[in-house]
């Protein structure tokens, strides 16, 4: 038997213990270090507790992997790293990704806009998205091959689709609660029309927007899976795909690593966009969380 | 020092006695109701007010009762239900900015530095008188210093200053203020009242000033405009002949103080 999954996790219970008393940039680094090996180890023992061997019909036998093991998987990954597929396919996926985004943001921002400016406007299209947003992206995928062919616009497509209802939702729920002294002061200094857009409606909506789009590329980020199920050449997701149709699920765990490593990435991006003069003031709880914590803490002395 | 002398002969509101050109507000038998299920809400019945040019006037009245309602039609963010709102005889159609409003909530951007804050009514002004108005506006309300900082790094009361700043930077012939005050402790409350008058003082504008604080008309206001709870009517109009500064202990003052909150119907002797 295996002794280093026992070590190791005795030691990142042991680490998470003692972390609490440290100090800030050690216990910030400490703990999800060691819940990220806790979580591996447990993953180990997951692997080794099940998995048997089978005798076949004509007397062979054959060993039935349910959960490949931490180390299988990494190396399940030396090939593609090695001969430059996973760079090629992350650039793919990130390519399409990218485009279907961007197309989200260019249509939603300004639909959200008008649409939380103008009552009428949300009244007309307000149920039409509310009803079109909880159709799961997988559902379009007949329609979108049929439309764009087993090509990449039909994943550009699926991503777009499914990260443009965020977008629009978070936009229009952002104008519509601007609270009315910005829009009052503006009109009493002579602002109007695309200015009065530009100088008050945008600048007020910006936090909320970009809250909503960070929402949307994690969506986007989640979705790329099913929209490379359409047989796309090349991408994470069609990695996957062609990977558990080879039957190496070790590969399959693999890519999933990848994807969400490059999500944490992405939206680590996304969130520097919050940290700039225009919007901070937007976030106000970006710090709040420590404070909270030292709030919890103090204790309440009852005095008899 | 200059000082804002009421002369004791100001003849009593609402009379025709005055001459057409010092009045700047005119306000003529304005209703306003709010239609609701339950029935329409009416908010302000009859109410006529004539107020001077530079003149600091003073609506007191309980909670609810329709003075910043009839604050935000007089500065045409709103308007009546019947019933007029002139200024310098003509009609108020919709904001403007010779006549600003301050409210409550500051108004001022979160977005916006200090300075781009002050510099919202200044957009058609060439960058060097942009510079000029401001510094001296910055300077005036005492947030020197601050020019770059944003509003979320400023306490309460320099986010009013950075609003009356804002105002004042257009030169504006009126200000409304909606209990502009309110939301700061007693003391910062206090010293804003004396820089208020301060800058009224030197720039001579007409202030309309909303509050429910019987000591605060009391030591702003040139006169005081009480009203009912809703709908809102006028009860009286007090003139304050007091020069300042006011002496808050004296017996007019107190004398002053005693009827007006007669007039609001509570007892000030607790």
């Amino acid at each position: 038997m295996n002794p280093w999954p026992y070590v190791v996790t005795a030691l990142a219970v042991a680490t998470i213990f003692l972390a609490r008393k440290l100090r800030d940039p050690w216990a910030r680094v400490l703990l999800p270090l060691s819940t990220g090996v806790l979580f591996v180890c447990l993953w180990q023992f997951m692997s080794d507790w099940k998995n048997y061997d089978v005798t076949m019909p004509d007397g062979s036998s054959r060993h039935v992997v349910i959960l490949p093991t931490p180390w299988d998987t990494v190396l399940s990954m030396r090939q593609p790293v090695m001969d430059g597929k996973l760079l090629q396919y992350i650039v793919a996926t990130l390519n399409r990704v990218a485009i279907g985004f961007g197309i989200a943001v260019v249509l939603g921002v300004p639909i959200g806009l008008w649409a939380g400016w103008y009552s009428r406007g949300f009244q007309a299209i307000n149920p039409l998205i509310q009803a079109l947003r909880p159709i799961s992206p997988i559902a379009w995928i007949p329609l979108a091959v049929l439309w764009f062919g087993v090509k990449d616009a039909s994943a550009i497509f699926l991503i777009a689709l499914s990260s443009f209802f965020p977008v629009v939702t978070g936009t229009m729920a952002a104008v519509r609660t601007i609270p009315v002294v910005y829009v009052r002061s503006a009109q009493n200094f002579g602002l109007e029309g695309l200015e009065l857009f530009r100088r008050v409606v945008l600048p007020a909506c910006l936090p909320q927007i970009i809250t909503s789009l960070r929402m949307a590329l994690g969506i986007a980020w989640m979705v790329i899976v099913a929209a490379e199920m359409i047989a796309v050449d090349g991408g994470l997701g069609y990695l996957i795909m062609d990977s558990r149709n080879a039957s190496n699920y070790e590969r399959v765990l693999g890519a999933m690593i990848v994807i969400g490593l490059i999500g944490v990435v992405l939206d680590f991006l996304m969130r520097q966009l919050e940290r700039s003069d225009e919007v901070r003031w937007g976030f106000p709880n970006l710090r709040a969380p420590e404070k909270l914590e030292r709030v919890r803490r103090v204790s309440v002395k009852s005095t008899h | 020092m200059e000082l804002k002398q009421p002369s004791s002969a100001r003849p009593a509101p609402n009379t025709t006695e005055r001459t057409i050109t010092e009045q700047k507000i005119v306000v003529r038998g304005v209703n306003k109701s709010f239609v609701r299920k339950e029935g329409d809400l009416r908010v302000l019945e009859a109410v006529d007010l004539s107020i001077d040019k530079g003149e600091f006037v003073c609506l007191l009245g309980p909670s609810g009762c329709g003075k910043s309602t009839l604050l935000n039609i007089i500065c045409g963010f709103d308007q009546p239900t019947s019933g007029a709102v002139e200024i310098d005889g003509q009609p108020v159609l919709g904001p403007d900015s010779r006549r600003v409003f301050v409210f409550q909530e500051y108004g001022i951007f979160p977005w916006a530095s200090v300075w781009d804050n002050i510099a919202l009514g200044l957009r058609d002004r060439s960058s060097e008188e942009q510079h000029r108005i401001i510094d001296h506006y910055i300077e005036l309300v005492g947030l020197k210093g601050f020019a770059k900082t944003y509003p979320a790094e400023l306490s309460g009361g320099m986010k009013q200053r950075v609003a009356v700043a804002r105002a004042l930077a257009v030169s504006p012939d009126v200000i409304f203020m909606d209990e502009p005050l309110g939301a700061l402790d007693s003391l910062t409350r206090l010293q804003m009242r004396g820089e208020l008058l301060r800058i009224w003082q030197q720039e001579k504008m007409t202030i309309l000033f909303v509050t429910h604080d019987v000591d605060e008309a009391l030591q702003l206001a040139d006169r005081v405009v009480v009203m009912s709870a809703r709908p809102g009517r006028i009860t009286e109009i007090v003139p304050v002949e007091l020069a300042h500064p006011r002496d808050v202990g004296g017996a007019e003052y107190g004398r002053l103080k005693n009827h007006l909150y007669g007039l609001l119907g509570v007892s000030h002797s607790v």
